[in-house]
């Protein structure tokens, strides 16, 4: 279970948001929606302290932590328990896709390098990109390289997955791919946070989304009431400009 | 006018190859030593050490802004005046002292920005999935700093190689040194100048082939 309560973040004078409350069980998948900089994703990056919090406490399965004392064990406990899918891959460069997969397993799980290897190869295969293995990140195209990064979220054996936007990088052509593997992780379960302009995703697998605006949660709801009846003005304003852009595609 | 002497510079070249070892010796140490220095150097200008940040642009600062010939003669002929158990400082280890602490804040400045060019976002990656800021230095960021600061850092290995024939106004017999004094009996010194310009070229060249392999292997991770 993920809990979040009354979290705040202030960059100087220049609050982003403050008393965000939110929580997902076991299997659950939210897709936080909303104009631009809303502060959707330094939410989401709050959430494993790549942003530290100035306010609220976090839960992430039976860790419990108090963001404004933190010590440096609760935050790497954390981060162990969350894992991140970046906007723009972010894979390591000097490592094979193998290798970025097996990375965290074997700094941080201490795990033998050959179980790590072989558990690596497993996780290749259900991204599809078993024949990938032993490729550079620069020798690979955006929606492969997104993949790769699915899959090194995939290895931490995480409570949740936090994606930060990961097809608004893309060209065209690769966003399917990545949503489909997204896709097939709801089916298989994994608990997920997502960010994303994709409202056809949202809509598909979301078991919940969240609208944010100017750093406040307006309202949360399954897909098909929040897309059909949303309660809040500001809800209907802003899917009444982005639906029809995108229905149209 | 006279025509070149073949014979004499055929004679001279194995007398000065016995000098050769502790040419490179001397450079092999300096750059030793400078890395280690100038590594730490790099760490202290990137993370900000309170008070040693300050204390490292002073020491780059000056180690760049003065001739190294100035500097050698400052630690082998006016440190030992000051500090008194400087007094037996040998030539080599002074000269070895003077390579190390000029050639340091050179190298600390490509090292220091090797480190900043890794992209911002693959350190956040591995604090992503749990690293710590050690394991993120050792394993992600210095392999490839050391990528990117390696052709730069061979460029100063091979400088430090032919500034060690300053080596030679501190007294010491090493490659020039010996040359010199070759010169001095024979009177023969375009022959005996020339001999030892080339034995410094061709060294230098051997050691561009080597950077040009070290940089392909180094760099294969990086090809489309």
């Amino acid at each position: 279970m993920i809990e979040l309560k009354g979290i705040g973040k202030r960059f100087g004078a220049h609050s982003v948001f403050e008393g965000i409350d939110l929580s997902l069980e076991r299997g659950e998948i939210i897709v936080i929606v909303g104009p631009s900089g809303t502060g959707k994703s330094t939410l989401l990056r709050c959430i494993n302290f790549l942003e530290t919090p100035d306010a609220g406490s976090l839960t992430v399965g039976d860790l419990t932590v108090d963001t404004t004392r933190a010590t440096r064990e609760q935050i790497l406990a954390l981060r162990r328990r969350t894992a991140f899918v970046f906007q723009n891959y972010a894979l390591f460069a000097n490592k094979t896709a193998l290798e970025n997969i097996a990375e965290g397993m074997i700094v941080v799980d201490h795990m033998p390098k050959r179980e790590a290897h072989s558990r690596a190869r497993e996780i290749l295969e259900r991204i599809g990109l078993a024949d990938k293995a032993d490729a550079y990140p620069a020798s690979l195209s955006g929606g492969q390289q997104q993949r790769v990064g699915i899959g090194r979220a995939m290895a931490a054996n995480a409570e949740v997955i936090l994606f930060d936007e990961p097809t608004s990088a893309l060209d065209p052509q690769w966003v399917e791919e990545v949503l489909g593997l997204m896709k097939q992780l709801a089916a298989e379960h994994q608990t997920m946070i997502v960010v994303t302009h994709e409202m056809q995703f949202a809509r598909e697998v979301a078991d919940r989304v969240v609208y944010m605006d100017q750093g406040r949660i307006i309202e949360q709801a399954p897909p098909s009431e929040l897309f059909t009846a949303p309660k809040d003005e500001r809800t209907r304003q802003f899917l009444r400009k982005i639906l029809p852009a995108q229905e149209g595609v | 006018m006279h025509g070149l002497d073949l014979d004499y510079m055929a004679a001279l070249v194995p007398i000065l190859l016995r000098y050769l070892p502790l040419t490179l010796e001397m450079a092999a140490a300096g750059m030793l030593c400078a890395l280690v220095l100038a590594c730490l150097l790099a760490v202290i200008r990137v993370t900000r050490v309170p008070g040693l940040n300050a204390f490292a642009l002073l020491f780059i600062s000056f180690f760049r802004g003065t001739p190294l010939l100035v500097q050698l003669f400052l630690f082998y002929y006016g440190l030992p005046q000051v500090l008194t158990f400087l007094v037996s400082i040998n030539g080599i280890t002074a000269t070895i002292l003077g390579l190390t602490l000029h050639f340091s804040a050179y190298m600390a400045e490509s090292i220091r920005a090797a480190i900043v060019g890794i992209d911002r976002s693959q350190t956040e990656a591995a604090l992503s999935i749990g690293m710590t800021q050690s394991q993120l230095m050792r394993r992600i960021v210095l392999p490839q700093a050391t990528r990117v600061a390696t052709p730069t850092l061979m460029n100063y290995f091979i400088d430090m190689i032919k500034s060690t024939s300053l080596a030679f106004t501190l007294g010491v017999t090493e490659m020039m040194g010996a040359t010199q004094k070759e010169a001095a009996s024979s009177f023969l010194y375009f022959e005996a100048f020339l001999v030892v310009a080339v034995i410094y070229w061709i060294v230098v060249e051997a050691l561009s082939w080597l950077q040009k392999w070290l940089e392909n292997r180094l760099n294969r991770a990086y090809q489309r």
